[in-house]
């Protein structure tokens, strides 16, 4: 379990708790928080649950594999650093505390 | 309870009914489901699901809270036997419903092999509902022999699936090629040649002339004269749209419900979405199978219920995942007369669909920068110059660019 702030790009947060094994993206969708579409459903197919990570949690994410890479670098205003697909981040008790930025928009 | 109805529990229905509520309907909302659990993602089920790494949980599109939450009165194992357009009532479960506004979301029926063929032999499943999966799944034990009748995307998925798990897997498509019907020669070889390299036997041209078997099938006579055993058969050979609740409602049936390009159907009152519905598409009548639309459409449905007024322009997007492939699809490639391949070294290629010099279609092979590059381009209605496709020297990037600026916009005919 871990408790992970979602913050919508108008600045309005959600701070829900999210069951390990999980993705960050089913944590937002379970939970009926706008602004990730995830239209794939969590096959790495799309790019709509596009994130910005907090910057102090960048280095403790597993590394995104080049599939993730590839799509993110197409996203909508992508950050090479902070950018991540939700659905490729499995929810861990290591994640508590996560912190998360919705971009513009999901394209 | 004068309110929005919605027939169909699939993609279309659960996303149309959770656009009312998000942009802010607040009448009441019943969404009628045929099957008896709540509104899941189908895409995984010949995928992840069918290959026991993703838990039934995860399948479920929302947590039973959202639609308490919402206020959405969601019935499930209930089926709308009629519908009444003139009094606006539907009967459903032997209780009859009015309705304010009534979408469509019936979504598409597998088809079947034909009885006399053995096409209702027990251990003869299609690949479609939850309930399809869960019945087939305790087939898939290392060394059973399948049989899958057709070579479209879920045969070639399950076959994928099948072989991983140590199956022993011939697929039969009456086609010359596999994915004939939606892809171009370039895309069928490429993933030919994968499947035959996971050992699964492939044979093109050939379709089934008799399941044999008593009771359960045992086995198939082909039209190559070949008998084989096999333990059971996953049939996929396409869809029909669920049409026989709105054609003996009166709506008007054209490829599917037809309906107008803002969803509205020939009835008052009464919309259609997703897989089950036709609609206008650059001069054509087309109807998509696919997730993405299901969504789109039915969210643009929504909005248009509330009065939006919106014509709905479709941005066609698939994927599939076989072995070690993930293919993505962006646009639609009917009517393409040239292709461009481009590859991307190692395992990755794309195949660029063109008419004339208009960019149609991309298939992308382990290349998700050109899917994305290609969906953009003809999202906006644009193109790029085969040469720069063909060129391997030319970045995605620079080729995004050149399409955008291209202004060469696609021809609405």
């Amino acid at each position: 379990m871990a408790k992970i702030t979602y913050i919508e790009h108008g600045g309005r947060r959600h701070v829900v708790e999210v069951a390990n094994g999980l993705t960050v993206m089913e944590g937002a969708r379970d939970n009926g928080i706008p602004g990730i579409a995830a239209d794939c459903g969590g096959a790495c197919a799309c790019s709509t649950c596009h994130v910005y990570i907090d910057p102090s949690w960048v280095d403790q994410l597993p590394k995104k594999d080049a599939m993730e890479a590839d799509m993110l670098d197409f996203a909508h205003e992508p950050d090479p650093v902070l950018s991540r697909l939700t659905c490729q981040i499995k929810v861990a008790d290591a994640l508590d505390g996560l912190v998360v930025q919705m971009p513009e928009k999901q394209i | 309870m004068l309110g929005i109805v919605v027939v169909g529990g699939g993609q279309a229905g659960a996303s149309l009914v959770a656009k009312l509520r998000e942009n802010g309907y607040g009448g009441p909302l019943t969404l009628i489901c045929g099957e008896s659990v709540p509104p899941y993602q189908r895409p995984p089920l010949s995928k992840a699901y069918l290959k026991g790494e993703m838990d039934r949980e995860r399948l479920f599109l929302r947590p039973a809270s959202f639609y308490t939450d919402h206020d959405i009165d969601l019935r499930l194992g209930q089926w709308v036997t009629k519908i009444d357009p003139i009094r606006q009532i539907l009967d459903v479960n032997g209780e009859t419903l009015p309705y304010t506004q009534l979408a469509l979301a019936t979504g598409a029926s597998p088809r079947r092999l034909p009885a006399q063929i053995g096409g209702d032999l027990e251990h003869v499943y299609s690949v479609r509902s939850l309930a399809d999966i869960d019945a087939m799944a305790p087939q898939f034990v290392v060394g059973r022999k399948l049989l899958i009748v057709g070579g479209g995307y879920i045969g070639l998925e399950a076959a994928a699936v099948a072989a991983g798990l140590g199956l022993e897997v011939t697929l039969v498509e009456s086609s010359p090629r596999i994915l004939q019907r939606v892809a171009a020669p370039e895309t069928s070889d490429h993933l030919r040649a994968l499947h035959l390299a996971q050992g699964v036997r492939l044979l093109e041209g050939t379709s089934v002339k008799q399941l044999t078997g008593v009771g359960a099938v045992q086995g198939a006579v082909l039209t190559n004269g070949d008998h084989l055993q096999t333990d059971f058969v996953l049939v996929g050979v396409g869809v029909t749209p669920s049409t026989d609740l709105a054609r003996t409602a009166g709506l008007t049936i054209d490829n599917g419900i037809q309906t107008d390009e803002q969803g509205r159907t020939s009835a008052p009152a009464i919309w259609a979405a997703g897989d089950c519905a036709s609609f206008p598409h650059k001069g054509e009548r087309i109807r998509l199978e696919s997730v993405g639309h299901a969504i789109d459409h039915a969210e643009h449905i929504a909005a248009n219920m509330l009065g939006a007024n919106l014509p709905y322009v479709a941005k066609p997007w698939f994927w599939s995942d076989q072995h070690d492939v993930k293919l993505q699809i962006a646009g639609l490639n009917t009517g393409y007369d040239n292709v461009v391949t481009r590859q991307a070294g190692g395992c990755s290629t794309s195949i660029w669909y063109y008419r004339g010099n208009q960019l149609l279609a991309v298939d992308a092979l382990n290349d998700p920068r050109a899917y994305m590059v290609a969906k953009r381009i003809i999202e906006a209605g644009h193109t790029i110059d085969r040469g720069l496709v063909n060129d391997q020297g030319t970045d995605l990037k620079t080729l995004l660019a050149a399409g955008l600026a291209s202004g060469i916009t696609t021809s609405r005919h």
